[in-house]
């Protein structure tokens, strides 16, 4: 695919926009040209948050992801939101630990994941963005485990080891799920 | 080169105007610049440059002009808002032959509007803005690597003529993030021998005024400035051609517009439709010439812009009516899509679009 587009959408708070800066600059570190643009306002407090991430092997035009080839959900209105706007033969990866999801398409391919339960059962409170991108990695194939981890360990200083050694934890669980 | 580097519009921009020589920042945060702001707040104290949070726009574009009186290289920015608290003093710097740079990451308005991205201050940044006879040099990035190139641009062009420059970006020009090449632009330096720091070189005083009291002075002054704005719109123009060789119909677009545009024009292409686009770089000086020179060729223009239709007359006078114009825009903060404009596209196509 020339143009891989992905909106991560969830609550103020969850590590959206983290989630995708890590994947931006996976993109860029790997050759790709990128585009990371964030929502940005008063929704980002409490409210619905989210980011488009564009990955592309040419010159990108619009950095505005509307109608995404992976949608990564952290709640239940961004799902909605978003969920029928997915492109065919897109995948959708979301929070089965927040959201029910019953009625699926069958052109997508999705995929629920227990992210905030899982960082909270191995203490990894704050990283269910995290788990949800490293299950986005392995389903997709947009990125190898390595080039996320090698990504990560450059943007994450070296005074804070343990951070990087907690994301690398829940990017690896998720991805092992 | 330098390694490519991920960074935010506004941060890409403010980095650019340290490297560029600039010390001297005065603000007052707004959404969606504020990053510029914060930016310069971090970094300034460091290199022994000034970054001042004023009590207000007006005051921040007063000490610009105290700053710019002094030779250095000033600058201020802003949102939408924010810009129309300065542009008083806009017009004083115009009026002042003082160079400096003015940014505005465009929200939409009117009044005190909204805060998602926006391009309809068009109209204030290209005709005026401020009171009086004066143009600002306007330019347009549609990328963080021109968000960064700009700044040096805008305070070049500035000195070389001794006119104010603005740098009319959006919402999401300032908040996206893409790589950037950190490389520094040229940084040109210009005589400025007008500036007031001291009679130590010279004799006689140097006087930063825009006040004449005799109608013909000030008319002189006028004269002697659109003189010079004359020879910016013969040497200054800057603008981006993509797919036009062919093109039946020209988008023209700057900004986040002109990027969305591209996404229709690729997909208007795949359908059969010779669409090309010119994004003006700098929107004073206009592309006049260039779109003159594509209305000989093409059979419309579409102007596709964040706002109810402002650039589109300038389209219009440009292309002097040899071809129909056409206009689609989305407005108070909303985004079109590629499709919308697609949906335009074809309905000029189908003769069912109406001319501006």
């Amino acid at each position: 695919m020339a143009t891989t587009k992905i909106l991560i959408a969830g609550f103020g708070g969850q590590g959206i926009l983290f989630a995708g800066k890590a994947l931006a600059y996976s993109g860029l570190k790997i050759g790709k040209e990128v585009a990371w643009l964030p929502s940005y306002g008063p929704e980002m407090r409490g409210g619905t948050a989210n980011c488009s991430v564009t990955f592309s092997d040419e010159e990108i035009g619009s950095p505005i992801v509307d109608t995404p080839d992976v949608l990564i959900a952290m709640n239940l209105p961004s799902l909605e939101k978003y969920y029928d706007f997915t492109e065919k033969n897109g995948f959708v990866i979301f929070d089965s630990s927040l959201i029910t999801k019953q009625d699926t398409r069958d052109d997508v391919t999705t995929v629920g994941i227990p992210a905030t339960k899982m960082a909270s059962d191995n203490s990894l409170n704050g990283l269910a963005n995290m788990i949800i991108l490293g299950k986005t990695l392995k389903i997709t194939g947009i990125l190898t485990l390595e080039q996320i981890k090698s990504s990560l360990s450059q943007m994450i200083p070296a005074k804070k080891a343990e951070l990087l050694e907690k994301n690398i934890k829940a990017i690896e669980l998720g991805y092992n799920y | 080169m330098s390694e490519k580097v991920l960074m935010k519009g506004n941060e890409a921009l403010a980095e650019a105007a340290i490297m560029a020589g600039c010390r001297h920042y005065f603000g007052y945060p707004i959404t969606p610049q504020t990053e510029v702001a914060a930016y310069m707040a971090k970094k300034m104290p460091k290199i022994g440059g000034t970054f001042l949070q004023a009590e207000s726009e007006v005051a921040a574009i007063n000490m610009v002009i105290g700053a710019a009186s002094s030779g250095v290289r000033a600058m201020t920015s802003s949102s939408s808002p924010g810009i129309s608290l300065k542009s008083e003093g806009i017009s004083y710097l115009a009026g002042c032959e003082l160079p400096a740079l003015i940014v505005n990451v465009q929200r939409g308005g009117p009044g005190l509007g909204g805060i998602q991205p926006s391009q309809s201050d068009y109209f204030q940044a290209t005709k005026g803005g401020g009171h009086g006879d004066y143009h600002l040099i306007v330019l347009a990035p549609a990328s963080v690597q021109e968000m960064f190139d700009m700044a040096f641009k805008g305070f070049n062009l500035a000195d070389k003529y001794r006119v104010p420059a603005m740098i009319l970006a959006d919402g999401t020009m300032g908040q996206m993030m893409e790589p950037v090449s950190l490389d520094a632009n040229a940084v040109e330096t210009y005589d400025k021998s007008w500036a007031t720091v001291g009679t130590g070189k010279h004799e006689g005083r140097n006087i930063i005024n825009s006040l004449s009291l005799s109608p013909k002075q000030l008319e002189d002054w006028n004269i002697d400035r659109y003189a010079r704005y004359k020879i910016i719109e013969e040497n200054e123009v800057m603008y981006e051609e993509y797919m036009t060789e062919d093109a039946e119909i020209v988008i023209v677009a700057f900004g986040i517009a002109a990027r969305v545009s591209k996404n229709a024009i690729k997909e208007a292409r795949r359908r059969g439709i010779k669409v090309g686009m010119l994004r003006p770089i700098t929107l004073w000086p206009f592309p006049k010439k260039a779109l003159n020179g594509l209305a000989d060729k093409a059979k419309a223009f579409l102007s596709v812009e964040l706002n109810m239709g402002q650039m589109a007359d300038d389209v219009k006078l440009a292309t002097n009516c040899k071809k129909p114009v056409y206009f689609y825009g989305r407005t108070g903060g909303v985004i079109m899509t590629p499709e919308e404009i697609l949906g335009e596209i074809e309905k000029i196509e189908k003769g069912e679009a109406e001319q501006w």
